[in-house]
């Protein structure tokens, strides 16, 4: 029942704050608006009993991408002209219909083996941030060579960013 | 009261989808741009979640996919603003429009 009502709660602002981002003509606004999106799909982790995904979703996505998204916005103003769309606006409306459509016939129709039809007959969430350490930093059969490669891409975009913005003399 | 099933996620996820694609390829703004990108890499990682909850045998996979994506998410973003602001002080403009040099 909380569970239920939570998710329509949840969905609701995630989908009203995303179309925010794209539709208001106010840079500053769909910014925000985008952070209120993030916080939302945290709260959709937390009814998936995605207890650790909801804290790292808070702290990476409201924390550091929205932050730095907005602080680019004050970076480059085109504030004057606000958030317009280009030429191909129609062709980007029948485009996200259409893959609306498609993924939600996907979606419904695939008979996926689920274990429980409901959210609320599934078994209860467990911890999850122990499970994921396990597993990301066993050996046998662990995520160590994906984290490793992540953190020598990180390591690879902190460098480009720099040099991209770097002052040149 | 209805009840929650995987489905109801996939539809979330893709409307979501939708709405970033729309902003993505709609958009003046190459930050607002970036910003769409963000909200479709959400929308698929509460589709990977919903799976890693509710298919049988998927254990934490989906998760832990869900942490890859935010690390190349992030990564991603970083690269993307720091172009887009080379680019503003390069052109005077962050109008994907009017980024055309390599158009012939």
């Amino acid at each position: 029942m909380g569970l239920t009502v939570s998710f329509f709660v949840l969905a609701a602002v995630v989908l009203l704050a995303g179309l925010a981002v794209v539709l208001l003509r106010n840079i500053f606004r769909a910014g925000l608006s985008l952070l209120l999106c993030f916080f939302g799909v945290a709260g959709i982790y937390v009814t998936l009993g995605a207890d650790f995904l909801a804290a790292v979703q808070v702290l990476i996505y409201v924390g550091a991408i929205g932050i730095l998204l907005l602080l680019a916005l004050m970076l480059t103003p085109e504030a004057p002209r606000g958030s317009t769309e280009g030429r191909l606006v129609a062709v980007a409306a029948v485009l996200g219909g259409l893959v609306l459509v498609v993924l939600g016939f996907a979606a419904l129709r695939t008979p996926w083996n689920v274990v429980a039809t409901s959210l609320t007959d599934l078994p209860a969430p467990e911890p999850t941030t122990e499970a994921l350490a396990q597993g990301l930093f066993t050996l046998e059969g662990g995520w160590v060579l994906p984290f490793e490669i992540a953190s020598i891409m990180l390591l690879a975009a902190i460098i480009g960013a720099i040099v991209l913005v770097m002052e040149r003399e | 009261m209805m009840s929650i099933g995987l489905e109801h996620y996939l539809l979330l996820s893709s409307a979501l989808f939708a709405i970033g694609l729309y902003g993505a390829l709609a958009k003046r703004n190459a930050v607002v741009v970036l910003m769409c990108i963000e909200i479709m890499l959400n929308a698929v990682n509460i589709a990977l979640v919903a799976f890693s909850r509710f298919t049988v045998g998927a254990g934490l996979t989906g998760q832990m996919f869900a942490i890859f994506v935010m690390t190349v998410a992030a990564a991603e973003v970083a690269v993307g603003l720091a172009l887009i602001i080379s680019i503003y002080r390069a052109r005077g403009t962050v109008d994907v429009g009017r980024i055309n040099l390599l158009k012939w």
